[in-house]
Formats: C-alpha cells, sequence, structure tokens
C-alpha cells in the first residue's frame, strides 16, 4: 500500500477498538514471569553451554599478551574465542566500534574474549583467569578539551546538515535589544534496561539461529551476516520479547556475535548475557554535548536570531548528538544558525537513546527560551505563543501538515492553573519543599519507515498477524491486535499477534518513535489486503463489504469470516510505503 | 566466585573461633554485599562461616535505660521497633535511608557495620586499588572522586565509609560489643571502630582475626529531636553524597555528625559544641583541614547548607 496522499477517512478511523483504553495482551504473560526473554528459552534450546564475555581493561592501546593457561585448565571450561581464533570477522553496517576487539582496543569494556564453560559459575570464573598483557596509547576523552579543533559532522540522512544558515545571524543578534548567551553541558548517559543484552546461540549446519533481545530484526539480520561474512538466508533472529530497549538494542551487540562464535567453537548452543558492570562500556550510550544557544529578540519578545551550536564526540566514523535539529523547527525567527561539531573521542561507542538529540537539544532549548523570556519580560508561555511557526522556518515555502503547539500551550495553561502562578521563584512553601509552576515545550519529528507485516484467517475466524516488529514494553503486541480487530471487523480476543521473528515480513522494527505509526500501518495495509481476498471469497464487491461482528456483508448478503476463510484458510502480505509527504510537508 | 568451604555456627565465640583457626575465613550473614563482591572477586573468602543460626537477633533493654541491638537484627526490624522509633528515631530514619526494601529485609545490623566503600575503583577490577590490592596505587585520586571522601583521607586512599546506620550510631554514642575467638567478649566504642585509611586502607576497623560482633549497645535516650538527612544524586537507592545525622536539644545544644564525607561516621565535640552559632560554624570547625578534590570539594558547602536544612527542621 502506497501512502502519498493526505489521508482521508478510512477502516480504521472507526475507533471501535483503536483508540479505546484495553488490557495488554502480553499483560499476563509479563506479570506472571512467563513471558519468554532471551537468556531464558529453555522451550527452544536444550542442553546450552554458558558464555562469560570479558572486556578490554584498557581504553585505548593493544594486546601484547593472552596467557589462557589457567583459564582452559579451569574446570568445566568448553572453550575460549579471542580474536585470534575467532576467523576473520567482518564489522556491522550499524556498528561503529568492532565488536571484538584485539589486537587493537578502540575503547575500554571492548570484548576481547568470550570463555565458554558448562555453568555459568565456571564460565565467570574462568574469565577471571585470563591473563591479558596490554600496552597502552594516550587516548581522548574529554570532549571540552577537544571541543575546540572540533570539525562540522558530515551529512547523513540521519543526522541532517550540520551547518545551516538562514538570514544573517551575526548582525540580527548585535542588533537586537534582548539578547542571551548560554552554554549547556550534558554528561555520557548510559542505557540500563531491565533486561540486558543477552542472547542464546545455535548452529544446525550453516544455519544460525539466534534468541535475543534487538529492537530491529532485520537491521540484526544483516548485520551478524556481515560481521560474519555468512548469507543472511543462513542468520535467524528471534526477540519476542524485549525488557526494555532504549535504542541500546537497535544494533548487533558483542552478546549476539560471541554467543554466535562461542556456539561455532563448541558446536553446542551457547547462552550469554552481558553482565550489568560492562553495559554502560561495552554497549552503546547517549553522548555528552556542549550546547551554546543564543537568541536575540525585538523589545516587544519577537525573536529575530536564534543560534545553536552543539559539539559532541564519538570514535572514528561515529555520529554526532544531532542536539540542534530541533531548534531548526520549533520557532520563528529571520536570522539563524545552528551547527553540529563532532570531536573524535576514544570513549564507548555514542549512539542513539532515547529520542537522540532531541533530548540533550530540547533541554537546552527550552531553558534558553525561558531566559529569554525572562530578559524580555514576557510569560514564558506567551514567548512560545507569540514565537510559534507554521512554517519550517528555514523553508518557509515547506509548511507543517498540522501544528498544534499554541492549543496545547493554552489547554496546557488552563489546565494547570497558569494564570494563578506566581512568576517569582521560591515563594511558595508546601512542608519542607519549595513549589513552583514551570513549562517547556517538545516535539520530536514524525519518522516514516517502510513497514510489512502477514495476515492469516483460519476456519475459526481467527486472525493472525506475523512481522518482525518487536515489543520492547512499548505496547506493541497490543496496538498491532487492536489495529487489525478493527480493520478486519472482529473482537480483540479473535487475533493472535507473533512478533519479532526475521521468518515474518520486515516491518519498521522499534526505534526513534518511528515503531507505533509505521508498524501498525503495514499491519493495516495486509489487513485491506486480506479484506479483499475475503470479499472475494464472500461474492461482495472489496469497495461495498462491510467488516464487523466477525462477518463481511454488503446489503443482505453477509457470511462470517470463519466460513470465508474455509478449510484452509486465507493469507494475505502487505506493507506500507510512503511518498514524498514528508517533503512537502514538515 | 572463588570455591570456598562453608560451615553453620552454633555459638559466637566457636564462630569466632572458625574463622580465626583458618586463613581466609569470613563470616556471613545477610550476605548482602559480600555475596556482590565475591561474584566480582574483590573479596575471596576461602570458608564461610554462616551466623544466622546464632540467635543473635533480639532487641532488649540494659540495664542502664539503653538498648542491646543483636548483631543479626535486619535492618527493617530495627527501623521498625517501636522503642528504637520512639527513643532513637535518628537511627531508624537512618537504616530506612539505605538500600531497598529486599536489601533491608536481609541485611543485618552487625553486617550494615561492615560495609565495605562504594568507591568505583574499588569495584572495577581493572584498577589498581590499595583497599582492594594493598600497594597497587589509588586510581580516585585524580580520577572520577565526586562520590569521595574530604576528610580523614590519606595519600593511599580517599574511599568513604558508605553507610547510614553507623552514622546514627555515632551520635547515638553506640558501643559495639564483640567475642574474639579464645571466647572473651569486648566492647569497642563506635568513635573507635572505624578506622581511617592511612598507609593500611585496607584495615577498615578495630576488629581482630576472627572477633564477631554480637550486638550494638544504645545508651539510654536523650531526647531532642532527631532528623536524619541523607543528599544524594538519586532520590532513592543511592549511597550519599552528604549525611547528617542531628540530635538538636531544645535550648539549641546537641549532637551531628556527617556522613558521605570520610571514611567513618565523622564527627567531633569541639564541632558540636559550635551548634548554637549555627550551620557554617558547625561545618566550619567539623571540615576543618578536609583536603577535597576538585570533584568533591562541592561537599563542603553541601554539607553546611544540609545542615542548616536540618538545623531549621529541627528548631521549626
Amino acid at each position: 500500500m502506497k501512502f502519498d496522499k493526505p489521508a482521508t477517512t478510512n477502516p480504521i478511523d472507526q475507533l471501535r477498538i483503536v483508540g479505546k483504553p484495553t488490557r495488554r495482551i502480553d499483560g499476563g504473560l509479563k506479570t506472571t514471569g512467563t513471558a519468554p526473554y532471551a537468556y531464558e528459552r529453555h522451550d527452544a534450546v536444550k542442553n546450552p553451554a554458558y558464555g562469560v564475555i570479558v572486556g578490554s581493561a584498557i581504553a585505548k592501546g593493544r594486546i601484547v599478551s593472552m596467557d589462557q593457561a589457567a583459564a582452559s585448565a579451569s574446570p568445566g571450561v568448553l572453550a575460549i574465542v579471542t580474536s585470534r581464533n575467532a576467523g576473520k570477522l567482518g564489522k556491522g553496517e550499524k556498528n561503529t566500534a568492532k565488536l571484538l576487539g584485539g589486537p587493537e582496543i578502540d575503547h575500554y569494556h571492548q570484548a576481547v574474549a568470550i570463555v565458554v564453560a558448562e555453568t555459568f559459575e565456571q564460565a565467570r570464573d574462568a574469565a577471571m583467569l585470563l591473563r591479558i598483557g596490554y600496552e597502552t596509547q594516550e587516548g581522548r576523552f574529554d570532549l571540552a578539551a577537544a571541543k575546540d579543533a572540533a570539525p562540522l559532522t558530515r551529512k547523513t540522512e540521519q543526522t541532517g546538515p550540520p551547518l545551516s544558515k538562514v538570514g544573517d545571524f551575526d548582525a540580527a543578534f548585535a542588533a537586537a535589544p534582548v539578547q542571551i548567551d548560554a552554554t549547556y553541558t550534558t554528561p555520557d548517559q548510559s542505557h540500563s534496561m531491565m533486561e540486558p543484552h543477552a542472547t542464546i546461540a545455535a548452529w544446525h549446519g550453516e544455519q544460525l539461529t539466534l534468541w535475543t533481545s534487538n529492537q530491529m530484526i532485520a537491521w540484526g539480520v544483516g548485520d551478524v551476516a556481515k560481521t560474519l561474512g555468512i548469507a543472511k538466508k543462513n542468520v535467524r533472529l528471534v526477540s519476542p520479547f524485549i525488557g526494555g530497549g532504549f535504542g541500546g538494542k537497535l544494533f548487533v551487540r558483542s552478546d549476539e556475535l560471541m554467543a554466535a562464535l562461542a556456539a561455532k567453537a563448541v558446536g553446542r548452543p551457547v547462552k550469554v548475557a552481558l553482565a550489568r558492570p560492562m553495559i554502560p562500556n561495552n554497549t552503546t550510550h547517549r553522548p555528552a554535548t556542549i550546547q551554546r544557544i543564543r537568541i536575540g529578540t525585538d523589545k516587544n519578545g519577537r525573536i529575530t536570531a536564534i543560534a545553536h551550536e552543539s559539539w559532541s564526540g564519538n570514535l572514528p566514523g561515529g555520529e554526532p548528538e544531532t542536539a540542534v535539529n530541533q531548534t531548526r523547527l520549533l520557532y520563528a525567527g529571520a536570522n539563524r544558525l545552528s551547527s553540529m561539531r563532532l570531536a573524535e573521542l576514544d570513549l564507548p561507542e555514542g549512539n542513539a537513546m532515547r529520542a537522540p538529540g532531541e533530548a540533550s537539544g530540547m533541554m537546552a532549548l527550552e531553558i534558553a527560551i525561558d531566559e529569554a523570556a525572562e530578559k524580555a519580560g514576557i510569560d514564558p508561555v506567551e514567548f512560545r505563543i507569540l514565537n510559534d511557526t507554521q512554517v519550517d522556518p528555514e523553508k518557509p515555502e515547506r509548511p507543517f501538515s498540522q501544528r498544534q503547539l499554541v492549543k496545547c500551550l493554552r489547554l496546557g495553561a488552563q489546565r494547570f492553573g497558569w494564570n494563578k502562578r506566581n512568576p517569582k521563584p521560591a515563594q511558595l512553601r508546601d512542608g519542607q519543599w519549595l513549589v513552583g509552576l514551570g513549562m517547556a515545550a517538545a516535539f520530536r519529528n514524525n519518522l516514516l519507515t517502510k513497514s510489512a507485516a502477514r495476515v492469516k484467517l483460519d476456519r475459526h475466524g481467527i486472525v493472525t498477524v506475523e512481522t518482525d516488529m518487536t515489543d520492547i514494553g512499548t505496547g506493541s503486541y497490543t496496538i498491532i491486535a487492536q489495529t487489525a480487530a478493527e480493520t478486519m471487523g472482529v473482537t480483540l480476543d479473535r487475533v493472535v499477534v507473533h512478533l519479532g521473528d526475521s521468518d515474518f515480513p520486515v516491518s519498521s522494527g522499534s526505534g526513534g518513535q518511528f515503531g507505533a505509526n509505521n508498524s501498525t500501518s503495514g499491519v493495516y495495509a495486509a489487513c485491506m489486503k486480506l479484506r479483499e481476498a475475503i470479499a472475494k471469497k464472500a461474492g461482495i464487491a472489496p469497495a461495498d463489504a462491510r467488516f464487523a461482528d466477525g462477518r463481511v456483508s454488503a446489503g443482505a448478503r453477509a457470511m462470517s469470516l470463519a466460513e470465508a476463510a474455509g478449510a484452509n484458510g486465507l493469507v494475505a502480505e502487505d506493507g506500507i510505503e510512503y511518498g514524498k509527504l514528508d517533503k512537502t510537508y514538515q | 566466585m572463588k570455591p570456598f568451604t562453608y560451615e553453620r555456627a552454633s555459638t559466637p565465640a566457636q564462630a569466632a573461633a572458625a574463622v580465626a583457626r583458618q586463613a581466609g575465613a569470613k563470616f556471613i550473614a545477610g550476605g548482602t554485599n559480600l555475596l556482590d563482591l565475591m561474584k566480582l572477586q574483590i573479596e575471596t573468602p576461602s570458608h564461610l562461616v554462616d551466623v544466622n543460626g546464632l540467635g543473635l537477633d533480639k532487641i532488649e533493654p540494659t540495664a542502664d535505660g539503653g538498648l542491646r541491638i543483636g548483631a543479626l537484627v535486619r535492618n527493617t526490624d530495627l527501623a521498625a521497633d517501636e522503642r528504637v522509633r520512639r527513643d532513637y528515631a535518628v537511627l531508624s530514619r537512618a537504616v530506612l535511608a539505605g538500600a531497598s526494601g529486599q536489601l533491608r529485609n536481609k541485611a543485618t545490623t552487625a553486617g550494615n557495620l561492615l560495609q565495605r566503600t562504594r568507591c568505583s575503583y574499588f569495584y572495577d577490577t581493572n584498577q589498581p586499588c590499595n583497599k582492594r590490592k594493598p600497594g597497587s596505587g589509588c586510581s580516585a585520586i585524580g580520577g572520577y572522586s565526586r562520590q569521595l571522601a574530604v576528610i580523614g583521607t590519606s595519600p593511599a586512599c580517599i574511599a568513604t565509609y558508605p553507610g547510614d546506620m553507623a552514622v546514627a550510631m555515632r551520635v547515638l554514642d553506640a558501643t559495639i560489643e564483640t567475642v574474639r575467638p579464645d571466647g572473651h567478649a569486648r566492647t569497642i566504642p563506635i568513635a573507635d571502630f572505624h578506622k581511617l585509611p592511612d598507609g593500611t586502607p585496607q584495615v577498615e576497623n578495630a576488629l581482630e582475626p576472627g572477633e564477631l560482633i554480637t550486638g550494638v549497645a544504645l545508651p539510654a535516650p536523650v531526647g531532642g529531636t532527631h532528623v536524619y538527612r541523607k543528599v544524594r544524586d538519586r532520590a532513592s537507592y543511592a549511597f550519599a553524597l552528604v549525611s547528617v545525622a542531628a540530635i538538636v536539644q531544645k535550648d539549641g545544644s546537641g549532637r551531628v555528625a556527617l556522613g558521605g564525607v570520610a571514611p567513618k561516621p565523622w564527627r567531633s565535640a569541639d564541632a558540636e559544641a559550635e551548634l548554637p552559632g549555627g550551620a557554617k560554624a558547625v561545618t566550619g570547625r567539623l571540615l576543618a583541614g578536609a583536603q577535597p578534590t576538585a570533584e568533591n570539594a562541592f561537599k563542603l558547602t553541601l554539607a553546611e547548607r544540609t545542615l542548616a536544612a536540618v538545623l531549621s527542621q529541627a528548631r521549626a
């Protein structure tokens, strides 16, 4: 299904099931501890060995010696895999640093070995017996020190332009009667989701199966294949339940690679989970930023000049924290400047974490906007309303398809009793607390990406959805079931959803806030195709067919979905694809 | 975790003798700190003597009007005890400011006194640490030190004693009761119990090899308003940047101990004499001679302000 013009009313808009509160369909499994997470797939894998990953003890340099004698002789040890015996490995498209280091070390806690043993405890003990000699090199770890020499980042689809200028910022700022010039910093931040990165790997001949915890199944298949140098068709990823992702599981990480290598080495399934202390430095994190924001307004508080410059660091080849992208779109102002500069640092890989860029950038922007409002002597809600824009301020010919910030601000102000607020800080005391009221705006772009699904109807009238979409605790199972139930005219209990398996059609996956809108659109597309097949079986023109109460009907003609499915059932597969609407409209 | 042998002791003296008998032996009670450290091979005992069956789990009145807390009284039970809450509220509040409900259910009074520092370099076995590996060096000096001590430190170690309970016991003038491997009991004032690092940061307390804590005695109640205030980077489940245990009397006199700033609960009589003069006067004296790092110098100001908040709360 191609989505290339603004939507009109369609079957999803009935809102009989979509948009209504409902229990999560996976809730029972999760609250009773029976949702199968990667490390616990005892149903799928018998007799696994256990792998423990050893992280580099240095941040930069090389391994000069590795004495494995004591570790190898330790009870229960089956194998030790390092860069010396792992065979030739590639690097995933989405990885900045190699997942298995050695002899060169790119960052602290980069995996350098996996020790495999009969039990977890034996593997952990043996891992501590590896004697690794390092030669350390001077590393670069301090963003502030590297800032002044940091070049503009290169342009990618994700990051947008490194430098963006509209009008003459310098002149307009210099002439502005109200000015603020402030610098904000954010520290490195680490996701530490409840379920650590974990994988069970098993080989059947050339076929590798990874029961893992990964937000993006198709990316994962591609990068596992690329890293191991095998065909994508020989890799299966299974990730039906994920105990939190936050962007930290968008990519193949060392647990997946090392489990696969270990399973190959011992000829038996191997399970691996990253220990909690390894997660911050072995995996990805949100990089620190330094951000300078300058805002100039006229005497009435209208922004005439706005600049947001950001610095972050990453390993060579890494991307910046895109902290300025919201500033490019959120407020009006004729003269604009924004830039992103990227220093090379030898810290662990910086990458997506919970609204990458926005979380760091919005914080700085909204504090600066408050400070500008204060300096201009204007209420912060009014200041934002005054500086609203209905078009992309960098490209005024490009309107927002819909923008309701002013309505949000007015409604919020009304509901929170903003007009009763004392703008002077520290005036209201509640027991030991000083109580105040503040506000901030926030937004993130609507990201569009292809997403597909398969929908089956069986002879009992049960609708089964299959897509490689993941549920990272966000409720994907339930919203996909709602979408299918609404579109097929059945109740929620007639829908079964299977997710997170690379045997299923490729979805958007979960990331960047694009999961819910795109994956449900893909399911909707597949359901519309299934409706056509059902209508055809019922002898009804698809355009006339009405789907409700488990039946398809048109006028006096009606047939139950079960009957339409027949003994063999019906299957439809489709996906959503997009035209250029997001280029025409912001 | 290194393999170890295990036995259950049936009397305190027998437990003490069992630990003294074997090099590398340790007591285990709640295990909430020890087991974590064993998994990381920071602690590698060869033998564990389980003291949970010794019956030291009662809170009883003492002859002089105080309270004796058995070594094995769980933190949850200590904090909930009616007499503790009524007469030693600072202790109840301090215990509840630490750890989590699950940990407090398991953790014991004696174990809490003996918990080890949370200095990140003590935990990271890739880094030198004089406390973990004497003579290897201190990574915290010149490293990440936001959480670490500002006073009582040495060129060998700037770790803090991390706990809350002992800070309250310090203002209460508690006494640690022990039994030695030869069966003889002794008492150690809490002021003398935790040791400053000097050149031997691995020696953290006054216990002799095999010596077992059997209980903690609190003197008769001293009245006053009891406050425990803990300031930390997260609102719960984090160790103190600065904590203040205080007992403030109506006449303005009182007692103050600080946590999170030193290798032991930090208290001095001359600083307390300044209490009528306000927080700045007290912390100025209490933290005189502090040697903070650039990263933790804020603790000096934070201590003063936290004490100011405590005093205003106590006097409200």
